[in-house]
């Protein structure tokens, strides 16, 4: 099946997805034009990394269509989703960095096992994306002698070495403090601009995504209840959206007084 | 009452048979599939060297110490066995023949199985559990074709060679404790081990190490390959169960195959 929509990169439309009696998504669409920046956000456990792994077709959805630069992906055989994986790479929560591998390594892998480059021609692709974030002095440590922000960085260098059309990110700010998590948010947007690919993100950190997003989306309930522009999530009046809103105003106020000491958290707080 | 007791055990005699049915098949299209993950696979070769270092080089020690003790048990006890009857000068076959029929092929396994196999399972646990195979689905690699196709075919070379080493190094054991310790001509035990062994036993060891290498390597890779679908436990009580079920299973499946082989050549 062909989609006539060639300004989007990525289509999703009707996604469901349960596991046993949990239904998790029912009915998810997405629009992700190329070139963009699109930011999932939505509450912790709303089945965001579930969307994005049905995206990657990790987890395969149970109902519903993805489209990819006008193909749909559930129509197409092995051949075509294996096609799909070489133009599309993901950015795990956990970075998935092979941990009895070098970061010179890691990086290479995925050009060692999907193409018939030359060795010569491997290493330097991959010293040259490891140059482009910073990380060719640290080639020979393997990823467990390496800071957070280096793995999350070395994930990212092994993603976009192959030069993939688009990058699907998993909380990449998860478990990291506020200074990180804006410095990898501007990281991404500074290495999508440099390299052109279309972005995915999925994230609960609402200020760093709006900043940093084309369009963003929020998923509840394993629906999308909104998608548009950050100026356009900031205006809207849709109900979901506002208490989506008011709940990170409210817990942002909290944090400040927490900072501030004015209040002590509570054990479940 | 004792109808429903006799309907509740046929009910989970069933669902057992099932479920080890089921079992069965998956394991073997998990290990065929493995198989034919070959022929998409690049950089092969290197991957399958590099196996084959950590199969054959670091199981080395253990080969070795195994092997040479066996071969000086096998003397001592044979020694004294054989000079009850008079019939010393036969220690050499009786060596040879235990240890290329039986000993050395299923020892070598079992110590293949505790060293290789049990750390090869205990990894693709943990690749599994910190999603680095579904790392690899994701960029378009067949995990299995890069994580198990290489250990399975360097088991191919590896347990044949490590059965070689394990078998000349009780030959070597033995002989020190027929010749070295307990006073027998060193020529009467070498060309007692000459007549003694047979083309057929020789080509009978070597299926029987073939057939272990498969059977266990991919039992291994299999078990810690699918440690997320471990019923009773996650995370890291996962990867520790799958790798138990592994070596046990492996050990179990080597003294069966053995026999079958065994029963079926001799």
């Amino acid at each position: 099946m062909v989609l006539s929509s060639p300004d989007l990169l990525l289509q999703v439309k009707g996604v469901h997805k349960r596991f046993g009696a949990n239904v998790v998504l029912a009915g998810a669409d997405l629009d992700v034009p190329r070139g963009s920046v699109v930011t999932v956000m939505g509450r912790s456990g709303t089945g965001k990394s579930v969307f994005l792994k049905c995206l990657a077709q990790v987890i395969l959805a149970d109902e519903g269509q993805i489209f990819f630069d006008g193909r749909a992906l559930a129509d197409n055989d092995a051949k075509s989703r294996l096609e799909f994986r070489r133009r599309c790479s993901f950015l795990f929560q956990s970075n998935a960095l092979f941990d009895s591998l070098t970061a010179l390594e890691n990086v290479a892998l995925p050009l060692e096992q999907t193409t018939d480059l030359r060795d010569a021609e491997i290493r330097e692709r991959s010293l040259e994306a490891m140059r482009q974030l910073e990380l060719e002095s640290h080639q020979d440590r393997y990823p467990s002698q390496l800071s957070g922000g280096m793995q999350k960085r070395l994930a990212l260098a092994r993603a976009i070495v192959t030069r993939p059309e688009l990058v699907l990110f998993d909380e990449p700010t998860a478990g990291l403090d506020p200074l990180r998590r804006n410095a990898v948010f501007t990281m991404i947007a500074k290495y999508q601009r440099q390299f052109g690919f279309t972005a995915v993100i999925v994230t609960h950190d609402v200020q760093e995504a709006l900043a940093a997003s084309d369009r963003v989306a929020l998923l509840d309930k394993g629906r999308m209840n909104f998608q548009g522009s950050p100026t356009e999530f900031r205006a809207s009046e849709d109900l979901v959206v506002t208490s989506f809103r008011d709940n990170i105003t409210a817990l942002n106020a909290s944090l400040a007084a927490i900072r501030q000491g004015e209040i002590i958290p509570s054990e479940d707080s | 009452m004792r109808g429903r007791a006799c309907k509740d055990m046929v009910r989970a005699l069933g669902s057992h048979t099932l479920a080890i049915v089921h079992g069965l098949g998956d394991f073997t299209l998990f290990t065929l599939r493995s198989f034919q993950s070959a022929l998409g696979s690049r950089r092969l070769f290197r991957r399958v060297l590099r196996a084959g270092f950590e199969q054959g080089v670091r199981c080395l020690p253990v080969i070795l110490i195994v092997g040479i003790f066996t071969g000086l048990v096998l003397g001592l006890q044979g020694y004294y066995v054989l000079n009850r009857f008079g019939s010393e000068s036969l220690l050499g076959a009786l060596v040879s023949l235990s240890l290329v029929r039986e000993l050395g092929p299923v020892l070598a396994a079992l110590m293949l199985v505790g060293q290789a196999g049990s750390a090869l399972s205990a990894e693709l646990g943990i690749q599994r559990n910190t999603e680095q195979v579904a790392a690899l689905e994701t960029m378009g690699v067949s995990s299995l074709g890069y994580l198990v196709t290489p250990r399975l075919l360097a088991a191919l070379v590896v347990f044949p060679m490590q059965t070689a080493l394990f078998v000349t190094i009780g030959l070597l054991g033995g002989s020190l404790s027929g010749s070295l310790l307990l006073g027998l001509e060193s020529g009467v035990y070498w060309s007692s081990v000459e007549r003694a062994v047979q083309m057929q036993d020789v080509t009978e060891c070597f299926l029987k190490a073939l057939t272990f290498g498969l059977l266990t390597i991919s039992l291994c890779a299999y078990h810690g390959f699918n440690a997320h679908r471990c019923r009773n436990a996650t995370g890291a009580r996962a990867v520790s169960a799958s790798t138990t079920r592994a070596v046990v299973q492996s050990s179990i499946v080597v003294l069966a195959a053995d026999y079958v082989i065994t029963s079926f050549l001799v």
